[in-house]
């Protein structure tokens, strides 16, 4: 128990500074880099927690792809992230007080924690699978079973956002050559290639 | 067999999911010349979903993810009906500005498929993912004319603002099942009714609210849709104005009257404030514009508070009333954004309300259809919107909401200035260089809004009546 409750703090320490750092960073490079720390190390939370399969997702899909998309987006842009932070200092002790009014009001609300009476019986009856198998087989049982609706409509969802990409920034530009594989093939030999006598001595 | 009844319930949806990816593939595969067969046919997809919709079965679907009231197929059927009107109002504008391509109607009628998704949802998580479909497809529809700095600021706008407010939706959701151990709405009503709800899922409700009261654009976050409005392309402007505002609504009538039920006490205060702050903000700050888009948005920040006013009440009558007025503000603002669409010289779009001086002397017919449009809208009777602001206001007093009402009342005696003044400068002042001719498409749209504004809502009422009572009472069948 001492030993989960010690891993918890160090990883749960390690994402908080390393999110600190995201936007602390003057490199952006770093800053990206911090991110997949972060992501790291709220993978082993869950772990900690028990879900495995969150964990698992977490660093395939957000360190794997996203983090990754981000760094190459980062280096390819080459923004400059000092001028986009111009005013950050400024605003500094503005943003902190409210994130600070919103963090107390949210502990005075939420300290009060009384769950609906009702809700225990809720909870079970979702966990009832819960119990007998891991969580990444309870996710199969229902993902393409119960969930089967959402997991259509989520599709469509990204559908919507690959047609949105692709109609705001595809271009068609004039005079681009393409290769046509049809006319390469149809090609016959006489149209590719001559024959010419070459005088001995006299090249062409 | 199970199979079969959500494939029952579902259809119009599946005929939208299937319609679309067709329509994506003509595109695709027949290249630009295409666009009009692919705009047409998704005309005829969206009014064959509204014909499914009509005669469809009511119920859950998915295993209790998806629900069908006749509430959330009268929202539909008005959504539809708006997205419809707008693809057949885009071509002849997105053509002159060089944006009439094929994924415009396609995009149009994958965001109408999020609406439907919204309205119907059952779960807080059906919710999410019908509102980021429309979301996504509408910031993209936003910001279409690429090339143009305003239309994509519009885009860039909405979707940074809208971001916000799923985000706050989101963590409302988050903290809504924290507390009641359940995304399902059933479940969720049944578990706060078992007991004194607890503060967290009051919270909860607060951020869901907001984040629905942002996609109506009702203050205190309707910050963006003036800018959005003006920014988008004005066929775009003229689908924001109906079918998500509609969908919205609707979604919010359908969340605050089913799983936050017990919690009516605490979501009447928030939209008793969000309601008067609307009526009154869209009456004072529409009375300094001079662009007829801004105008407009500014308007429909204003008829979105009278509308919430009805949901305030949380009647029977107040839940029939924001259906009547959701029919009526169909019309109205459908019809407007005719005559605005048709506000061109030698080809190029002009908004500002000046350029209407004199437009009675010039084009009497659509002078005189966008006179029967504001008067519909100050709530002058006995034109269509009187009958929309007295249900409205009748529901809310009879629900004991007087301060409300007379604040409401109070604010629309003040937006009807601004109505006619448009009034007054089409008809007296003197007559600025005229118009292009109207198209054919928006003189029929126009026409027909006009006639159901009056005398045909005024003669015909009862079918509406009645369709508005049948969806209303799906909340209180027991």
């Amino acid at each position: 128990m001492i030993i989960q409750t010690i891993a918890f703090y160090a990883f749960a320490a390690v994402t908080l500074i390393s999110a600190f750092m995201v936007i602390a960073a003057r490199n952006p490079v770093h800053s990206v880099l911090y991110l997949i720390l972060a992501f790291f190390n709220s993978a082993a939370l869950f772990l900690l927690m028990g879900a495995e399969f969150i964990a698992m997702i977490l660093v395939i899909v957000y360190v794997g792809a996203v983090a990754v998309l981000f760094l190459f987006v980062v280096m390819m842009l080459d923004i400059n992230l000092a001028e986009l932070r111009q005013g950050f200092l400024k605003y500094l002790p503005i943003g902190a007080a409210v994130g600070l009014v919103l963090f107390a009001e949210l502990m005075l609300a939420l300290g009060a924690w009384v769950v609906a009476p009702g809700a225990k019986g809720a909870i079970a009856a979702n966990q009832a699978a819960l119990a007998k198998t891991s969580n990444t087989a309870a996710i199969g049982k229902v993902l393409y079973t119960d969930y089967f609706f959402l997991f259509q409509a989520s599709g469509i969802v990204l559908l919507v956002a690959m047609i949105g990409a692709i109609v705001l920034t595809l271009r068609q530009r004039a005079g681009v050559r393409r290769q046509k594989i049809g006319d390469q093939i149809a090609r016959t030999r006489e149209e590719a290639v001559t024959v010419v006598k070459v005088p001995v001595g006299g090249g062409i | 067999m199970v199979g079969l009844e959500n494939w029952q319930i579902a259809t119009p949806e599946m005929i939208l999911a299937a319609g679309a990816m067709v329509l994506l593939m003509i595109g695709a595969f027949r290249g630009e010349k295409s666009v009009d067969l692919v705009a047409w046919l998704s005309v005829a997809v969206l009014i064959g979903a509204a014909v499914a919709v009509i005669f469809g079965t009511t119920g859950t679907a998915f295993a209790g993810l998806f629900l069908n009231t006749p509430f959330t197929m009268a929202m539909k059927v008005l959504s539809l009906l708006g997205s419809a009107l707008a693809i057949l109002m885009s071509a002849s504008f997105m053509r002159r500005e060089g944006a009439w391509r094929f994924e415009y109607p396609v995009i149009i009628v994958l965001a109408t498929l999020g609406m439907m998704i919204m309205l119907s949802s059952a779960d807080l998580m059906t919710l999410y993912v019908g509102l980021e479909m429309q979301s996504l497809a509408l910031y993209v529809v936003a910001a279409f004319q690429r090339d143009n700095a305003r239309s994509t600021e519009a885009g860039v706008k909405y979707f940074v603002l809208g971001a916000v407010a799923s985000c706050m939706m989101l963590y409302g959701s988050s903290l809504v099942y924290g507390f009641a151990g359940t995304t399902n709405f059933a479940a969720i009503a049944k578990v706060f009714a078992a007991g004194a709800p607890p503060l967290g899922a009051v919270i909860g409700l607060v951020f869901i609210l907001a984040g629905l009261v942002f996609k109506v654009s009702a203050v205190p976050f309707h910050m963006w849709t003036p800018d959005v409005y003006e920014g988008a392309p004005t066929p775009v402007t003229a689908l924001f104005s109906v079918a998500p505002k509609i969908a919205a609504l609707g979604l919010l009538v359908a969340i605050v009257m089913g799983p936050f039920r017990p919690l009516m006490a605490q979501s009447q205060q928030i939209l008793i404030m969000v309601s008067v702050a609307s009526m009154a903000w869209g009456a004072f700050a529409a009375i300094r514009q001079e662009n007829i888009k801004r105008l407009m948005a500014y308007s429909s920040i204003g008829n979105m508070g009278y509308a919430l006013l009805g949901l305030a009440a949380g009647t029977e009558e107040g839940i029939r009333a924001v259906v009547i007025y959701m029919i009526i503000y169909l019309a109205m603002s459908v019809g407007t954004f005719a005559c605005i669409l048709s506000m061109r010289r030698g080809g190029v779009s002009v908004e500002r309300i000046a350029d209407l001086a004199g437009l009675w002397r010039n084009h009497p017919r659509m002078a005189l259809a966008l006179l029967f449009f504001m008067f519909s809208m100050a709530g002058i009777p006995p034109l269509a919107g009187f009958f929309g602001k007295l249900n409205v206001f009748l529901a809310a007093i009879n629900a004991g909401l007087f301060w409300a009402s007379a604040l409401g009342v109070a604010a629309s005696v003040v937006a009807a200035y601004y109505y006619l003044r448009i009034i007054k400068v089409m008809f007296l002042d003197d007559p600025a260089a005229p118009f292009d001719a109207v198209e054919a498409p928006m003189g029929a749209v126009m026409a027909v809004m006009a006639v159901f504004v009056f005398p045909v809502f005024l003669v015909f009422q009862s079918p509406f009546l009645a369709s508005a009572q049948a969806a209303a009472h799906a909340f209180f069948v027991r």
